[in-house]
């Protein structure tokens, strides 16, 4: 429970470090790293303006993707504390569980009938339906290596104790960076920053949503980066390490993740639309590299 | 057995009477059917029951064990739902005469009857006639529209690919009874235990494949359902081509040897099957040749199964197999329950609508909101969404895949790998798309006229829908009670699983567990947000255009600009033809212009036209004969005659 306390609350500031880390580097003042937090209360406190055009799709598609991303959140373990809730074949669980909140945001955005959302929508469940494979192969490898099915083992077997072992750590945290940039349509997928519709993925889809809900999406999003970097943070936590340097590894890697986001954003120009679906299929020969480093790993343990 | 004989009484009823007539025959069949079905099925007590009469010499038995049971189970699910609901949606055809009527009604019980009774028999003869029956009785269903000039080509394709599988089927069962003198289903495993086992599977699966839709004998299907009435298109895909599935699992349980081979092979089959059919789906514009696209996708998704099963054989991994066959199992009667529900409110729509475009709809979901859910239900479930029961047949494949990487030597760990990576291709592609096919259809602004007079349908063709509704809720939500009818199935048929459970069996209840707090948590959020609104004020405006106030249906994604980007460089596999003149440098004011696309089926150009060439030319050759003299056609007895003669003399025969 605690560390579901931990995800809410990294969630809440982890925008506002990528904020801040964006204005350092470009030399500008900035905001502060409670901006997000500020803006998510005023969201919430907004009165609501729906389109005519939309039906109870629209009203409760945010409800659905903010409560399958909370879900996901309770499925992930941490170290060697349990997830809350766990059985085997969890990752596929999890896995779907996302793909239902993105259905309904997708259909959500075509139920405005707005062009610009429907390119948005399109575009979506385009990036979202290439990335899915890569993040399978790469939760089989690690079920490949730990011999089990479910997520609260998966990260047990991974021990850096050869220059292999650190190749797929390496490989996997690049993967996993990848998808969450991905998934939260930011940069070189993405720009959330632009003002140009015709240009937006994700930003797009979500046009015409405005205060309480907007505040559910947002929110969800921030969260996912989180599940992210969480995922990241169990793979170089060992079940040996005491309490207190798990808890550390975990808030250091999120703020390094943010940061890395930052930098990513602020050095690099995003991808052309045509050009995201080739990034988008490289990542599945990357995680399949991780499968092959895994399967090199487990000849070497036997 | 009195039930069929009364069937024939459709012929003098009056027009009134018919549909009554057809629902007291089919409920009392249904009734029959499912009494010994789920005594068989749970209660471990097999019906065998000879038939009063003999067949080529011998008596008729029907057996039914726990395989048929289950499937007798899933035909009269969809069939009890398809026949109350063609109560309402035949009253659309009012032009048709009596005797159409009587002949359609006719046909919709030879082929509900001739379903079950499929699975009863082990007479590989007896099994033949009754395949010919209900392969006839749906072509008759799906000729019912016979004035359209598609119907009819459609109707005319289905037969011919119909009787190229029964050419197949009855090749394997000659061979069958050349080798073991013996005219029973139960000689397979006598045959394989002796002979090569992939020649005679070959055969077999080639022909149960034309009917399950297996790529690439799957031609027929997207003619076909588009062109049948919808509740023969849901009892069509929801259940009869399952009994293509049905006989190949009659073959499988039967194999003893090439199991390695053949689980690749149907495993290779299925997946290219999965992933063409969703992906040509996605670029369709007529709704319901979408869905039978998806079909021949669902079929790869049950074969992916079944060929997990094999492989998990094959290599004596017991786990293995047991969560290939369960998905495979558990995935005809999901498939068959959301893919009826599917055709059941497409039928509806079309009923409302009187089209079948996906571009010409929208907004339906304000005219018609239960159609809509439902439709947004089963679109779920078809996408393999928690909590929904597709995903709990996908798991089981999963978690197959799963287990033969963990387990398995290199090689089958790498074939499980490719086969997770087109399994979660599937899975992505089939959102995709059903966000498309819900999003057009039912969301966003009304594209056409149709839509003006559209409301929702009668309440009587709703109630059975929700049946089905339940049972997809039911088994998304509590999988652990379905699942052990299934495991029962798999136990009677292959021997050495008989003492193997799932290996994840806990998993199951947890995910019960899971789908109910995601509920609670949904609801929860629902209720924050409602007690937040309480003090909002909430105001109805146009959605936002850019500032632009122009034609707002116009100017809305359509089926076609929404599948674009995924089109975009795939024209050529996908065969795909636009016809669009684009705009000239130097043309300042364009004119009036139209856009069309059209999608062609690659197997059907490339491997179907060029095949049906080269008979056509191959039977020009004998067109020499034929004359048209009528001398000539005296003279050729006379030359028989005098060869018979000749044979006779010499002693050759």
């Amino acid at each position: 429970m605690m560390i579901f306390a931990l995800i809410l609350l990294l969630s809440l500031i982890f925008p506002g470090i990528i904020a801040r880390t964006k204005s350092i580097t470009s030399g500008r003042k900035g905001p502060s790293v409670w901006q997000p937090v500020y803006d998510l209360i005023k969201l919430f406190k907004k009165d609501a303006v729906y389109s005519k055009t939309t039906s109870w799709i629209f009203a409760w598609a945010p409800v659905f993707y903010f409560s399958a991303v909370i879900m996901a959140a309770l499925m992930l373990p941490f170290g060697n504390h349990c997830a809350i809730i766990s059985f085997k074949g969890d990752f596929i669980f999890f896995i779907y569980l996302l793909g239902l909140g993105k259905f309904f945001m997708i259909v959500a955005a075509l139920d405005t009938g707005s062009a610009f959302e429907g390119m948005g929508a399109s575009r979506e469940a385009l990036y979202s339906m290439l990335v899915e494979p890569a993040f399978f192969i790469l939760l089989a490898s690690l079920a490949m290596l730990s011999g089990t099915t479910s997520f609260e083992t998966f990260f047990y077997s991974l021990t850096f104790n050869s220059s292999l072992a650190i190749f797929i750590g390496v490989l996997a945290t690049y993967l996993i960076f990848h998808i969450a940039l991905l998934e939260n349509s930011r940069m070189p997928y993405d720009d959330p920053k632009t003002h140009l519709e015709l240009t937006m993925i994700h930003e797009v889809m979500v046009l015409d949503y405005c205060g309480f809900d907007l505040a559910l999406i947002q929110w969800a999003g921030h969260l996912k980066f989180i599940i992210y970097s969480l995922l990241v943070s169990n793979l170089f936590i060992a079940s040996s390490f005491p309490e207190w340097l798990q808890w550390l590894i975990f808030v250091l890697t999120t703020l390094l993740f943010a940061i890395a986001v930052g930098f990513v954003e602020s050095f690099r120009a995003r991808h052309k639309l045509r050009s995201n679906n080739k990034a988008i299929v490289i990542l599945i020969p990357i995680s399949i590299l991780i499968f092959f480093g895994s399967m090199l790993i487990m000849n070497k343990l036997f | 057995m009195l039930i069929i004989c009364l069937s024939a009484l459709f012929v003098v009823m009056p027009r009134k009477i018919l549909p009554y007539f057809n629902l007291l025959l089919t409920f009392l069949f249904l009734f029959v059917s499912s009494y010994y079905s789920v005594k068989t099925l749970f209660l471990s007590n097999p019906f065998q029951y000879s038939l009063p009469f003999h067949f080529w010499g011998n008596e008729l038995m029907l057996s039914m064990d726990r395989l048929s049971a289950f499937f007798v189970l899933i035909i009269n699910i969809t069939t009890l739902v398809s026949s109350i609901y063609s109560l309402q949606y035949l009253k659309m055809y009012v032009q048709k005469s009596r005797h159409e009527m009587a002949l359609h009604y006719f046909s919709f019980f030879t082929l509900y009857w001739s379903m079950v009774v499929l699975t009863m028999l082990q007479n590989t003869i007896a099994f033949l006639v009754v395949w010919e029956i209900m392969s006839l009785s749906s072509f008759f269903l799906v000729m019912f529209e016979a004035e359209k000039s598609a119907t009819q080509k459609a109707g005319i394709n289905y037969f011919i690919q119909m009787h190229f599988a029964a050419l197949f089927l009855l090749i394997g069962i000659i061979v069958l009874h050349y080798f073991t003198d013996s005219w029973s289903w139960s000689a397979l495993s006598i045959y394989f235990a002796n002979y090569s086992n992939i020649a005679l599977f070959l055969v077999f699966f080639a022909g149960f494949g034309f009917k399950a839709g297996f790529v690439p004998f799957h031609t027929w299907l997207p003619h076909a359902h588009p062109a049948a009435p919808s509740h023969v298109s849901a009892l069509m895909s929801g259940v009869m081509i399952k009994l293509g599935i049905y006989g190949i699992l009659r073959v499988v349980f039967a194999l003893q040897n090439d199991l390695m081979l053949i689980g690749l092979l149907v495993l290779a089959i299925s997946l290219i099957s999965g992933i063409s059919g969703v992906g040509v789906a996605i670029v369709q514009h007529n709704l319901k040749r979408l869905l039978a696209y998806h079909s021949i996708e669902n079929i790869g998704i049950i074969g992916i199964g079944i060929g997990v099963g094999i492989i998990g054989m094959a290599i004596q991994n017991q786990a293995l197999a047991i969560l290939g066959f369960a998905g495979g199992l558990l995935h005809v009667l999901n498939h068959s329950l959301f893919k009826s529900l599917l055709f059941f409110s497409a039928g509806s729509v079309y009923y409302q609508t009187h089209t079948m475009n996906i571009d010409d709809m929208g907004g339906l979901i304000k005219r018609m909101p239960i159609t809509a859910f439902i439709f947004l239900i089963a679109s779920l479930s078809i996408c393999g969404l928690p909590p929904f029961n597709g995903f709990i047949s996908e798991f089981f494949i999963y978690n197959g895949f799963i287990q033969g990487i963990i387990e398995a030597e290199v090689p089958i760990k790498l074939v499980m790998l490719f086969a997770l990576i087109g399994l979660a291709a599937i899975g992505g592609l089939a959102i995709f798309c059903f966000t498309k096919a819900f999003g057009i259809v039912f969301l966003g602004n009304e594209r056409s006229v149709h839509m003006h007079h559209a409301s929702e349908v009668s309440w009587l063709t709703l109630i059975p829908q929700f049946f089905s509704l339940g049972l997809i809720l039911f088994i998304g939500f509590a999988p652990s009670f379905i699942v052990k009818p299934i495991l029962d199935v798999i136990h009677q048929n292959i021997p050495i699983l008989s003492s193997i459970l799932l290996p994840n069996m806990d998993a199951l209840q947890n995910i019960s567990l899971a789908a109910g707090v995601f509920v609670l948590i949904v609801l929860s959020v629902w209720l924050i947000k409602k007690w937040a609104f309480k003090t909002k004020k909430v105001e109805q405006m146009a959605t936002w255009g850019c500032a632009y106030h122009g034609d707002a249906p116009r100017t809305q994604y359509t089926a076609s600009s929404y599948a674009e980007n995924y089109i975009h460089g795939m024209e050529h596999t996908l065969n795909i033809s636009t016809h669009f003149k684009p705009i000239e440098t130097r043309e300042y004011f364009p004119l009036h212009r139209h856009y069309k696309s059209h999608q062609e089926s690659t197997y059907e150009k490339r491997f179907f036209k060029p095949l049906s060439k080269m008979f056509n030319r191959l039977f020009e050759r004998f067109a020499i004969i034929q004359t048209g003299q009528t001398q000539h056609y005296i003279l050729y007895p006379f030359i028989l005659l005098i060869v018979l003669i000749l044979l006779t003399l010499t002693n050759v025969i």
